[in-house]
């Protein structure tokens, strides 16, 4: 069986999930949040880490991102990935699931041939699941989106795949792109020496730009983003206690009611 | 509470060992410490992922890491409520001194299993009738032929009850030392632990950790075994005195900081006649108090660690963090138990199981005591000794 | 976007062939040759350096006024529209009127034409049907194709999927083939009064943060929009709509995947600290049994149940689940605290919950001081209402 050659599509996010609200004006205080490497994004480097492990090939990790993205890089270097590129250039800053679609598809194509691409489900930022999708349509590829386990087999991708109320069995041709979710497997931890290798002079890491992927520069960044955020604002988080009243399937229903418009169900 | 900033690497290193701590350890530390042991599965966890003699360089499989990583350690497996798994003292005070002291032979035989966790190393000073005075320990060492013949026993040994390795301070009769300057270094492993008997300690806290006395019968140690010297004993610890009182601090000051965060979190949520107890007056200015203290034990702290790093003497100012540190450290606690009232009584608090495990730093690693008669030493008096 | 040779122009080096991600260029009589496969990607444009491949690409390209109309894609499930498609019809209703222009439904599947009927009395003004064996429920690479070519055939102003599991699949698919934006997740949608651009509001940032998109230069401007939070349209029973058949022309590369089984467990992953909804259980639930209550209401909400440390001691829960002061810390958006009194050795551990329900029969029980919604009531009575009301919004069956 040929060696695999696997790429890993990861992303640098801030901690979402310990925001802090300002009490003063109820506003999302971005100020020394954290960032860290996308939850998703760990199983999908763990699962190309488990097909290279028992095929032999190689696993290179990918992100765009500023410059301080390199971080998640090595910590998929720290895990075990051969090589990392970080996508940085000014070309690509603002960029929505369409533009960074096509700069990560632009590298990909740039690297030559590939088996697999290996992407987190979904971003804790942006929260939309696009990017999976976006890029296999970009290289033309099938695509098998929330997969749990990943077999290859002459040349081919078997997997099982959560659908919406029940677990299919799928089969595709190589190449193929992959989403994984937190249900795949259990990422291995850093290993010390490799990490620390990953911030040494001679590490793996190419830095890459607009030139080096032979990017349009209308199809990056903000220039290639159809969607543009008009306005953001905090959801209100004043408390507000309200009774209800009345019999219980009234109170039902209304909870019902006010959770649908909190948008909270 | 950060001592330094780290750098990009260090922070990476941290983080990634804070994921492990909190997935591996911190949810097992009640079960161990109701089993009064850690699996030896945990130390080959940490040796798999490379956090078991990381100073070591990489020829010996090592990442070659200074003493910044190993402050990032301390501080971590403290906060993680891992101090139980005996980490820091196999690999700062006990596996140093096969690498700075050992034969080759020693070294390429033992090292790579004191990466892997396959041994885990203690060291065996302290014995009943020495302690504060360790000039006076009696275990000997008599020098036949090819082996050293070793009896005593040493007790309050760290990691002891499994070690696999024991650095033991001895005195060692043979032609070629002086018996009056004999004190050496013996490195007690493999065939020679047959010759041992051992028993663990039932200490008030910190009982994940095994503390254990240690019988020497009649036990062959090979002369090949021998660290450094005959008679260069203390010379070798003296070496390493500084670093090992400076990294009890950190511990200390660690475990100031947590019941300090503690008793802040309860004092907010906690309500009685009405309102949060942090806003009764006593309390607030009892928790002011404790915060002053903590910020002034990690500055002095964060000096000391700097002097060290540049390798500057730091004899007077460690002696007096160590004297310091840990004092406050309990100080803190106490106030912390008192405001969590009578949850803080309680074993399953944290704040409970921390007031356990910080009584015993003022005492190892060098009392608080002997800390005052060093500095007063260092100030030019000459305090009965 | 069209991308053609210029013969004159090509000396036949073959380095478009190389850059094109599709195989969709040969040599033929010894200059390139686009085929039909070729996705307008561009990548053979920048490639050549004869400056021989052009498009009739440039920014903004698109006539905007070209496009009309508000697409609403329908989703069926075991052979039936799904509720979702009806809500999303009830909120594209309102778009289309702000717009003057037409609700369209895009019905793709197979044998679907029973369907028509309904949806022209839930306010669909046209039904483009897209009808082909090969549209069976679930395959996506067939659906993005046929949705694909409609919405370049037909050029619509709007287009709305659901954001389900299947959607949220194909839409992004779908947008990257037509080169369009595409945002994710809509919790609201309306129509901007001075440019008429749709206004897609939508969560993100783990539901922290709220956001307003715009696609104000391209078309169409799709969205995928959360079953669910949009209220469909009381049905019209008679109401007719304008049926028109599209072409559907599926591809053998539309077909690359295969389903090979469906199996009925699905894979739960306990975790207190990721779950978005928490239904948790305290002295008031009385027993393992009444746990049932709350772990069928968890079910139909995909939340995860928890308790309190009595639960715990009680044997009604596995310590795991355990949410307070000696237990885990959770700030799930949605946390139902059921027969909780809320003393603070449980409510320390759940107060960073963005809205907290709690139904309990003491009124004076501390829970209903840190609740956004107050029951006075039995559990055991509320529960199975909240069960029903659900169902009723949700099911699909």
């Amino acid at each position: 069986m040929a060696q695999l050659d696997i790429k890993v599509l990861i992303k640098q996010v801030p901690n979402t999930a310990e925001v802090k609200i300002d009490p003063h004006t109820g506003t999302l205080m971005r100020e020394g949040m954290e960032s860290i490497i996308n939850p998703d994004d760990l199983h999908a480097i763990e699962a190309a880490l488990r097909l290279r492990d028992a095929h032999g090939g190689k696993v290179t990790a990918i992100s765009m991102g500023p410059p301080q993205a390199v971080d998640v890089l090595r910590e998929a270097l720290g895990m075990g990935a051969d090589e990392c590129f970080l996508l940085t250039d000014r070309a690509f800053a603002g960029a929505d699931t369409l533009a960074t679609s096509y700069t990560l598809g632009k590298c990909i194509q740039r690297l030559g041939r590939f088996d697999l691409v290996i992407a987190g489900h979904q971003a804790i930022d942006g929260d939309t699941a696009q990017i999976g999708p976006q890029v296999a349509e970009f290289l033309d590829v099938p695509q098998v989106i929330r997969a749990i386990t990943l077999e290859i087999k002459d040349n081919e991708l078997l997997a099982e795949r959560t659908a919406e109320e029940c677990t299919e069995v799928v089969k595709c041709p190589l190449p193929a792109l992959v989403t994984v979710t937190k249900e795949a497997n259990d990422p291995r931890y850093l290993f010390i020496p490799l990490l620390m290798a990953a911030f040494e002079a001679e590490a793996p890491v190419k830095v890459w730009g607009s030139k080096d992927i032979g990017a349009d520069e209308a199809s990056t960044g903000l220039k290639g983003s159809p969607t543009k955020v008009q306005r953001t604002f905090t959801p209100s988080h004043k408390k507000k206690i309200e009774k209800l009243t009345g019999a219980p399937a009234d109170m039902a229903r209304t909870l019902v009611d006010r959770l649908r418009e909190r948008r909270v169900l | 509470m950060p001592l330094f900033e780290d750098t990009p690497a260090e922070h990476a290193f941290r983080l990634a060992l804070r994921k492990f701590i909190a997935k591996e350890f911190t949810p097992y530390r009640e079960e161990w410490d109701r089993n009064r042991a850690v699996p030896r599965e945990a130390w080959l966890k940490l040796g798999r992922q490379g956090y078991l003699c990381p100073y070591l360089p990489k020829e010996y499989g090592g990442s070659n890491l200074n003493f910044r990583y190993v402050v990032i350690m301390l501080q971590e497996l403290t906060a993680g409520d891992a101090m139980c798994i005996g980490v820091t003292n196999h690999n700062d005070n006990s596996t140093r001194y096969i690498y700075h002291h050992g034969t080759e032979e020693l070294k390429r035989r033992l090292l790579p299993k004191c990466i892997t966790g396959e041994a885990v190393a203690c060291f065996a000073m302290t014995e009943p009738g020495a302690g504060s005075d360790a000039a006076a320990i009696t275990t000997k060492a008599v020098r036949h032929g090819d082996h050293y013949i070793l009896n005593g026993s040493k007790c309050f040994i760290t990691n002891g009850m499994f070690a696999d390795i024991m650095i033991v301070m001895c005195r060692v009769e043979s032609p070629d030392v002086d018996p009056k300057k004999n004190y050496s270094l013996l490195c007690v492993e493999g065939e020679s632990i047959k010759h041992i008997r051992r028993h663990q300690f039932e200490k008030i806290g910190r009982h994940g950790q095994d503390t254990a006395e240690i019988f020497f019968e009649n036990c062959p140690v090979p002369v090949g075994n021998l660290l450094g010297r005959e008679g260069e004993g203390f010379k070798c610890t003296m070496q390493a005195l500084g670093r090992e009182r400076l990294e009890l601090c950190i511990k200390a000051q660690v475990y100031a900081d947590e019941c300090l965060k503690e008793a802040l979190a309860y004092a907010k949520v906690r309500e009685a006649f009405g309102k949060p107890i942090g806003n009764f007056e006593h309390i607030a200015f009892e928790l002011a108090e404790m915060a002053t203290e903590v910020e002034i034990g990690n500055t002095f702290l964060h000096a000391c660690v700097e002097e060290f790093i540049r390798g500057e003497d730091i004899t007077k100012r460690v002696s007096m963090a160590k004297a310091w540190i840990p004092e406050m450290c309990n100080r803190v606690a106490y106030k912390a138990v008192q405001i969590f009232g009578g949850y803080g009584y309680m074993a399953e608090y944290r704040i409970a199981r921390l007031y356990q495990d910080v009584r015993a730093m003022p005492i190892f690693g060098g009392t608080t005591e002997i800390m005052n008669l060093v500095i007063a030493r260092q100030l030019g008096f000459k305090p009965i000794f | 976007m069209a991308i053609w040779i210029e013969k004159s122009e090509c000396i036949g080096c073959e380095s478009c062939l190389e850059a094109c991600p599709v195989g969709a260029i040969s040599m033929r009589d010894g200059l390139a040759f686009i085929e039909e496969r070729c996705t307008s990607c561009g990548a053979c444009v920048e490639s050549c350096a004869q400056g021989a491949i052009n498009s009739d690409a440039s920014a903004g390209d698109a006539d905007i006024s070209e496009f009309k109309d508000v697409w609403v894609v329908a989703e069926t499930m075991h052979g039936n529209v799904r509720s979702c498609t009806m809500e999303i019809l009830g909120c594209g209703r309102a778009l289309a009127d702000a717009l003057g222009q037409r609700l369209c439904v895009v019905l793709a599947g197979k044998g679907v034409s029973s369907q028509t009927e309904a949806m022209a009395e839930n306010g669909a003004d046209v039904v483009y049907l897209l009808e082909n064996n090969r549209l069976e429920e679930g395959r996506m690479l067939p659906h993005a194709r046929a949705i694909s070519d409609a919405i370049r055939e037909r050029k619509p102003a709007v287009v709305l999927f659901a954001a389900t599991p299947f959607g949220r699949e194909m839409a992004p698919r779908v947008s990257r083939r037509l080169g369009v934006g595409l945002t994710a997740d809509c919790t609201g949608l309306d129509i901007d009064p001075e440019t008429k651009n749709l206004l897609q509001t939508r969560p993100a940032w783990g539901g922290n943060l709220m956001a307003t998109i715009i696609s104000p230069d391209t078309r169409p401007q799709m969205s995928t929009v959360r079953p669910g939070v949009m209220k469909a349209l009381p049905p019209e029973p008679g109401r007719k709509a304008e049926i028109m058949h599209l072409k559907v022309n599926i591809r053998p590369e539309d077909q690359r995947l295969d389903i090979l089984k469906l199996k009925k467990e699905s894979y739960k992953h306990v975790n207190l600290t990721d779950a978005r909804i928490i239904v948790s259980g305290g002295h008031g639930v009385g027993s393992k049994e009444g746990f049932g209550l709350l772990e069928e209401l968890a079910g139909l909400l995909g939340a995860e149940v928890a308790g309190t440390r009595i639960a715990v001691e009680e044997g009604w829960l596995t310590p795991d689940r355990q949410v307070g002061q000696t237990g885990k810390s959770v700030c799930p958006e949605l946390y139902i605290a059921c027969g909780i009194s809320g003393a603070i050795q449980h409510s320390a551990g759940m107060l960073g919950s963005k809205t907290i329900v709690a139904i309990n029969t003491d009124p004076a029980a501390p829970i209903f001081a840190i609740a956004d919604f107050a029951i006075n009531e039995d559990l055991f009575k509320v529960i199975p209402e909240l069960i029903d009301a659900l169902k009723v919004r949700g099911d699909e069956k």
